[in-house]
């Protein structure tokens, strides 16, 4: 299995430990990556502004990755959402197509729309699959509850990414569950994070942020899960901005995928980068447990079960 | 005497405008709150960190900095070898050169005791640099003209800089070329050196060198005698061959001589060497006046920058030390285009026709804008939609052969250039993710204008928003707005709306204020209406085109089946061409 992995703009500048951790944790799952370099901006941040700017970016990524006969892996989910969102128009619209490949040209490119492309979190449930990531777990949580967030620009429009169900998503939960880790439910699961409109409308931003963490804190996560860097980068760094502005202490810290699931793979502590996120979130590592201490720990409960019950029928 | 007095006329230059354009370095104002800052807290600020520097364990840093990246260049390597191979014949040769061959008599003699320039392996080694130079400035060429590297710019500086190199090797080769062939700098040189006064033994040696040196002689010409040519050749071996390698060995130099031979007492006859020692030394002197205020000042602004920000690393700087940084990164860029061949948003250059989107081409107007030169209104908007238009991936600040943080460059003069008042609409994208982010770390100076700026520029064009009345007059539709919204041909599905107002109701932007429409103006399902009725001014001059998430919510709830966020997708588009084409002088495009 192979793909081209599309890191985009944000990852390699200020989200270093969401690479090292997707490329420790993809390499002990058997995926190769391929780098390309000139792979450029999806488009995402400039679709406000002009449409054209957008699709020929994410044309020519697609070109390039179509050159090499590889399909595209991103890490964050508005290239996702872009990059299918280009796909899918430069397949039913001829006439864009054309005037799109007329200026890849220019570079030698063209996009015919013979790949695919996909999000890390979609690769690890349908391409590897459940069961293939539980066989390479070496330490499971224990008591652990997690928000998961899916991000909307993978969830919708789910005509355009057919990422999950839009509506009741389990991918993403089922993935965090094959950690040990319990995925709680929360009414704002698929709620967006609000970092689409951090530095255009701060003040709304945050509101919708701390809307959302709020509810994940209250509906009793330790941590809220995030798979694209937007999100985390709301939920880690803005949230820290939030909680000295609004004055708000109790925290709801982000931990990003692939963090939690090297964590239980055992993936060597240098890759996964716990320290780098803004909000602490090294004392998640007290609660991972190796499989003779789970079995101590169930004898324990039973032998205390035991214990009880025989004292119940003494007395 | 023409030598000495243009030798130190030249170098005078070269040390006042050297001084001079340091002097810039800290007086030129690149970024935000450089303005305040004085000259001489940027000067005694920069001796006090570098003294500090150097006076600590950081000078190894210094040290591992000036091998690699400024002397072996890795730097550049690591990006293409090719370029690599051409900058380092061409600053390898030229440094040698100027070592062994300009600065000889400093240099040279005090190295090697028996140094004379006739003899090798010092004949040799001067063509073999200068043959070294000649291949990299072909290579500069050929991928400048014939490859055409992608997005390499070639301006007048460029070409300045490979045409004086060239000058420079082509009349010293040319030089040495037409005295081999010259009979009078044969003739000086057999009456100065070799001590033959006997005129057969004279024609002997004049003969062998013809015939085996290439020297035009206008007296003898072959055929010649077997005995001649044996005789001039012992000769050679007693009175010259100490003194003088054989010409061969200065090999391209001879090369052009073979090649000139035919003409050989035309060029001794209108004493073309001497021409050419003037043209070569010239060349030289115009070349060290003029290399401050040319690409060439990179060989000192570009180690500088190197060494600079290879111990400043990741390290938070005082505001001093950045500003004077950043006006010297200015003249470290060497217009190499490395960062524009990296940079994430190339393709909105296809679209937008601003050459500014590029780095490599952002250097120029920041410097004219750092030396406080007045920009016209359209060169100041393009320079700012230029720093704007960026997603800040920090891959030009990494590829930067000259190590500078572009990065930070564009973020300074960013802010410096939104306070100047021409609205910027980039800002409403998610393109200010970053501007957000850095807000606490470097205290942003009304933050929040650029972005009221824009907002009200916008809503300035939509007349019927200023209308108090709660009924607008009857109107015909605008049937101009629904062709518009043709961009992803998804965007006209409004059409279908049925106003049951679903958009509006999972909107979490709407639901976040208990007067939506006091806060946004027209919500979701009111803008697919007015889009219907071609009402523009009601849609672009709502908030809530901008305070849009981009969620999604709206369109996957849709029961008609209404593209809800790719329509107010294409409403921003459009309302951002109409504000650039009604209200300003537009920025050119194509």
């Amino acid at each position: 299995m192979e793909f081209a992995l599309f890191l985009g703009c944000t990852i390699p500048a200020r989200l270093n430990q969401y690479e090292s951790s997707s490329r420790a944790v993809l390499k002990k799952l058997g995926v190769g990556l391929v780098d390309i370099r000139e792979f450029n901006c999806c488009g995402y941040p400039l679709r406000n502004i002009d449409f054209k700017v957008f699709i020929l970016s994410s044309a020519r990524n697609l070109a390039l990755a179509e050159k090499k006969n590889l399909n595209v892996m991103t890490l964050c989910k508005c290239c996702y959402g872009s990059l299918k969102k280009a796909d899918v128009l430069m397949k039913e619209n001829a006439s864009l197509k054309k005037e799109v490949n007329a200026t890849l040209e220019k570079e030698g490119l063209t996009y015919e729309g013979r790949i695919e492309v996909k999000h890390l979190l979609s690769v690890l449930h349908k391409d590897i699959g459940i069961e293939a990531i539980k066989e390479k777990i070496a330490l499971t949580f224990k008591g652990l509850k997690i928000a998961t967030h899916y991000g909307c620009h993978a969830l919708r429009p789910s005509q355009v990414v057919g990422f999950d169900d839009p509506v009741a998503p389990t991918l993403f939960d089922q993935l965090v569950e094959a950690t040990g880790a319990e995925s709680i439910e929360w009414a704002m699961k698929l709620e967006c994070c609000g970092a689409p409109l951090w530095g255009v409308n701060d003040k709304l931003s945050m509101d919708l942020t701390l809307k959302k963490l709020t509810d994940g804190k209250k509906s009793g996560a330790d941590y809220v899960c995030a798979a694209c860097p937007y999100c985390h980068i709301q939920f880690d760094k803005v949230q820290k901005m939030i909680l000295s502005q609004r004055n708000v202490n109790h925290p709801l810290p982000s931990i990003l995928y692939t963090q939690l699931l090297g964590m239980s793979m055992g993936v060597e502590k240098k890759s996964l980068g716990l320290e780098m996120n803004e909000i602490p979130i090294s004392r998640i590592e007290e609660l991972l447990k190796t499989e003779a201490e789970l079995a101590e720990e169930r004898e324990f409960a039973e032998q205390k079960e035991t214990k009880e019950e025989t004292e119940s029928k003494k007395a | 005497m023409f030598l000495k007095v243009s030798l130190y006329i030249s170098l005078f230059i070269f040390l006042i405008a050297l001084i001079y354009k340091v002097s810039t370095w800290f007086r030129y104002k690149v970024g935000i709150g450089a303005a305040e800052i004085p000259t001489s807290t940027r000067f005694f600020s920069a001796v006090r960190g570098i003294g500090s520097t150097i006076f600590s364990v950081r000078i190894l840093t210094l040290v591992k900095v000036f091998v690699l990246d400024v002397l072996l260049q890795f730097r550049i390597l690591r990006e293409d070898f090719l370029r690599w191979i051409m900058h380092i014949f061409i600053y390898g040769g030229f440094m040698l050169l100027l070592l062994m061959h300009a600065l000889d008599k400093y240099v040279s003699v005090a190295i090697w005791k028996n140094y004379y320039s006739t003899i090798n392996p010092f004949m040799f080694l001067r063509d073999l640099f200068g043959a070294f130079v000649i291949v990299g400035v072909l290579i500069a060429i050929y991928r400048r003209f014939i490859l055409r590297v992608p997005r390499l710019f070639s301006n007048a500086m460029d070409i300045y800089a490979i045409l004086i190199v060239a000058v420079i090797m082509l009349s010293g080769i040319f030089l040495e070329a037409t005295k081999m062939v010259a009979y009078s700098d044969y003739k000086r040189m057999a009456d100065e050196y070799s001590g033959l006064s006997d005129p057969q033994e004279l024609k002997s040696l004049e003969a062998y060198w013809v015939k085996e040196f290439g020297v035009v002689s206008p007296n003898l010409t072959g055929p010649f005698d077997e005995k001649v040519l044996q005789k001039g050749k012992e000769l050679h071996e007693s009175s010259c061959e100490s003194c003088h390698a054989r010409p061969q060995w200065a090999f391209t130099g001879y090369g052009a001589a073979r090649v000139l031979s035919p003409i050989g007492l035309g060029i001794d006859r209108a004493h073309l060497p001497s021409v050419l020692w003037y043209i070569h030394i010239l060349a030289c002197f115009v070349g060290l006046a003029y290399l401050p205020f040319s690409k060439m000042f990179h060989i000192f602004a570009s180690s500088v920058s190197l060494l600079a920000n290879g111990v400043i690393g990741k390290e938070k700087l005082a505001p001093a030390n950045r500003a004077t940084l950043q006006a010297m990164e200015l003249d470290a860029c060497t217009h190499c285009g490395t960062c524009s061949l990296r940079c994430s948003v190339i393709m909105a250059f296809e679209e937008m026709m601003n050459v500014n989107i590029f780095p490599s081409e952002k250097i120029a107007p920041l410097k004219a804008l750092a030396s406080g030169k007045a920009l016209s209104p359209q060169e100041l908007r393009r320079i700012q939609e230029g720093v704007y238009l960026c997603s800040n991936c920090y891959r030009c600040t990494v590829v930067c052969p000259a190590g500078i943080n572009l990065q930070d460059l564009w973020f300074s003069a960013r802010e410096t250039l939104l306070q100047r008042g021409y609205p910027e609409f980039l800002v409403l994208s998610p393109l200010s993710f970053y501007r957000g982010l850095m807000k606490e770390e470097t205290v942003l100076k009304d933050y929040e204008k650029p972005l009221i700026q824009a907002r009200e520029a916008i809503a300035a064009q939509c007349d019927l928003m200023k209308k108090t009345e709660k009924v607008l007059p009857l109107t015909s539709a605008n049937r101009t707005l629904q062709s518009g919204l043709n961009l992803s041909a998804q965007a006209k599905t409004f059409s279908v709306c049925f106003g049951c107002q679903t958009c509006t109701t999972v909107c979490p932007v709407v639901g976040n204020y208990e007067n939506p429409q006091e806060a946004l103006g027209l919500l979701p399902h009111q803008i697919m209406h007015a889009a219907g009725l071609g009402l523009r001014d009601l849609a672009f001059g709502s908030n809530m085109i901008w305070d849009c998430l981009t969620c999604y919510q709206c369109q996957e709830q849709c029961p008609q089946g209404v593209h809800v966020t790719d329509v107010l997708y294409e409403l921003k588009n459009l309302a951002v061409k109409q504000v650039r084409e009604k209200a300003q002088a537009p920025i050119e495009r194509k």
